[in-house]
């Protein structure tokens, strides 16, 4: 078939298939209303919980590495058995102690060159007491290069007072610890690394991170500072790395390990609980969606079916006056399409319209943007499942006998 | 030859074949039409006149027999071919007019032609007000088929079956509806435009008075052709 007379039918499918609907006003108004009013709960809900959980994971993220490289764990070495010897072991696992990453200054040139590492920060940290006064805290030191750190956690976006400011004798502790111990920037500070190491620090920034654990036990030093406290001189503890697609953090993680003979501790590990609910909300989600699909679905379904009973005569007629099956075929599959595509252009127009009133009126926890592919998306999807719930009534019609359907009453 | 429109050999019709239902509806049909010719089919209710009306029209097919439009042989034809066929070679009109609700009067005479290619063209859209001129509606061109009468109706799905140029026009019981004065001016339409188009025309009538004034008349009985011949006029 050339395309003349393809496009020549076409014509004349839109043409019928349009008058069709609009012929039948009512019933084309009530299942547009219907396909509508899905198309825009699906929008709505996908925008909300699609906001709600990048916002979650932002949180998350704002305070933690994406993958924490480490030293491997000490285990118990074992000295090779003669052959043929059978040996009976009890081992208690060995106690852990802080320890540094060798040669850590190979893996950090080696991370900073992975194409989807965006930031590799080497950090040595290690528990110590923090005194001031009469009060004392137990306390996190973490000691690190503020250049790279920030591109981690960017802690200058969360201080309350003073500067990001370390070294020289300079530290910045979380807002917990400064009240606990009673401190303000500019104050001193005791740290006490244990075994007689002690160090007294100026408070240069106060942060809030938000989260009570951090903000009440970091405090934030030099690498040479926190590596001199924690007796672990040149040496780093763990490796922070930001990584480009954060749902790819395990797998990078795995990839890192067999990079580098070490540890690789991505976030979606040490937050099991969290990907586990915004899991199931996910699923419920994405549930809710398909049976609302599914019912705007049945409804073009079962509007179509009324109308091919409804046009038997007009089909039959069609018929003897030579319009192909297919031709009969595609006036319906076209009004289910239509209908899908127009209902869901104005649910998403309607579903969008929510999302702003959400962000004006509702609880102001978070901002909701609807993702600009969404409602295309959306329409596309529409479209194909009121082409597929036609297809039914659609073939339906295209096989009615004429002979039979022209003398329906 | 050429002057043949249509002929059945031996044609029969037996409704749900090999079951407890069969129905032996149309037995040894032989019949030609000439173009030009004005026919009219008449017999009694449940004789056959509908069924073989479908099977000239290629709507049905027959269980035995052959059947030439223009010469063609067509019982083996596809379903496509078929449709095809009756789009280029045949005009219908039923009883129930069977307009479509959803386009006006003009845009129903121009079915034919917008579903054989498409949006119409100037001399189409001409070609039918003309044709609505001819049954004398073109002032309801932009009306809908619900907001004209019964018998305009039916004028008009006669302008519709024209509008193709078939070379045959089928009605099966196109008065069936009508009172009897809208019917004969109905039928005397069928006769100005066989005249005038020279298409030959085959149309089922119960009214023996219609039936009387087509030139040839052929009368179904139980299935089979029981006479074919010149009309016998009616007395006044
Ligand atoms: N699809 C079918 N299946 C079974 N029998 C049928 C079918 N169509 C028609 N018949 C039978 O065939 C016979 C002839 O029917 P047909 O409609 O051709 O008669 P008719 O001459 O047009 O009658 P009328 O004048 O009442 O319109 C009837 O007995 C009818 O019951
Ligand atoms: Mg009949």
């Amino acid at each position: 078939m050339s395309i003349r007379p393809l496009l020549s039918s076409a014509w004349t499918e839109w043409l019928i298939a349009l008058r069709f609907l609009l012929d039948n006003r009512m019933q084309t108004l009530l299942i547009l209303f219907g396909i509508t009013v899905g198309s825009a709960v699906i929008v709505f809900i996908t925008a909300i919980i699609t906001g709600l959980q990048s916002n979650v994971v932002d949180r998350t993220l704002g305070t933690q590495a994406h993958i924490r490289v480490l030293p491997l764990d000490e285990f118990n070495r074992l000295a090779p058995l003669p052959a043929g010897t059978l040996s009976l072991l009890r081992e208690s696992p060995r106690a852990q102690r802080l320890r540094s990453i060798s040669n850590w200054q190979d893996v950090v040139t080696l991370l900073d060159q992975h194409p989807r590492l965006t930031a590799v920060s080497p950090v040595v940290s290690g528990p110590a007491l923090a005194l001031s006064g009469v009060a004392r805290a137990s306390v996190a030191l973490i000691g690190m290069d503020p250049l790279r750190y920030e591109r981690i956690i960017p802690i200058s976006e969360d201080l309350l007072a003073g500067r990001f400011r370390v070294g020289a004798g300079h530290a910045v502790i979380g807002s917990e610890l400064a009240r606990d111990l009673g401190l303000n920037t500019g104050d001193k500070l005791r740290l006490d690394g244990g075994e007689g190491r002690e160090a007294v620090v100026d408070v240069a920034g106060i942060f809030e991170l938000g989260v009570r654990e951090l903000d009440a036990r970091y405090v934030y030093l030099d690498l040479k500072q926190a590596q001199t406290l924690l007796a672990l001189p040149g040496g780093v503890t763990v490796i922070d790395t930001r990584v480009d697609e954060i749902f790819a953090a395990d797998e990078l993680a795995r990839r890192i390990e067999r990079l580098t003979g070490l540890r690789g501790e991505s976030w979606m590990e040490t937050n099991g609980q969290l990907l586990n609910a915004l899991r199931s909300q996910s699923m419920t989600t994405q549930m809710i969606r398909l049976f609302v699909g599914i019912s705007v679905a049945f409804g073009i379904a079962s509007v179509l079916a009324v109308s091919v009973v409804q046009r038997t005569r007009e089909i039959g007629i069609l018929r003897a006056m030579g319009s192909p099956r297919g031709q009969i075929l595609r006036v319906f599959l076209l009004q289910g399409g239509l209908l899908g595509l127009l209902g869901s252009g104005i649910g998403g127009a309607v579903g969008w319209l929510l999302v702003q009133v959400f962000n004006i009126f509702g609880p102001g926890l978070f901002q909701v943007t609807v993702e600009p592919g969404l409602i295309p998306a959306a329409m596309l999807i529409a479209c194909l499942a009121g082409v597929l719930a036609a297809a039914v009534p659609a073939r339906r019609a295209a096989h009615y006998d004429p002979a039979v359907a022209i003398r329906y009453v | 030859m050429s002057d043949e429109v249509l002929r059945l050999e031996g044609i029969g019709k037996t409704f749900n074949q090999g079951t407890a239902l069969e129905a032996r509806v149309l037995q040894d049909i032989n019949l030609r039409l000439g173009r030009g010719e004005l026919t009219a089919l008449i017999g009694p209710s449940g004789s056959g006149k509908s069924t073989l009306l479908n099977l000239i029209g290629l709507l049905d097919v027959p269980t035995a027999g052959e059947l030439y439009l223009q010469g063609r042989p067509t019982r083996s034809s596809d379903d496509a071919t078929r449709t095809r066929m009756r789009n280029e070679s045949l005009g219908f009109v039923f009883q129930f007019h069977h307009l479509i609700s959803a386009f006006s009067v003009l845009e129903n005479v121009l079915m034919p032609l917008i579903i054989r290619s498409g949006r119409p063209s100037a001399e189409a859209v001409e070609l039918a007000r003309s044709l609505l001129q001819e049954v004398g509606l073109e002032r309801l061109a932009d009306k809908r088929p619900t907001e004209i009468s019964g018998g305009q109706q039916q004028r008009v799905a006669i302008a519709r079956a024209l509008v193709t140029r078939p070379p045959l026009l089928l009605a099966d019981e196109p008065t069936g509806n009508l009172d009897s004065r809208t019917a004969a001016s109905v039928f005397d339409l069928f006769r100005r435009i066989n005249e005038q188009f020279g298409c030959s025309i085959l149309v089922v009538t119960h009214d023996p008075r219609l039936a009387a004034s087509c030139p040839r008349t052929i009368e179904l009985v139980d299935g089979r052709i029981v006479s074919d011949g010149a009309s016998i006029p009616m007395p006044p």
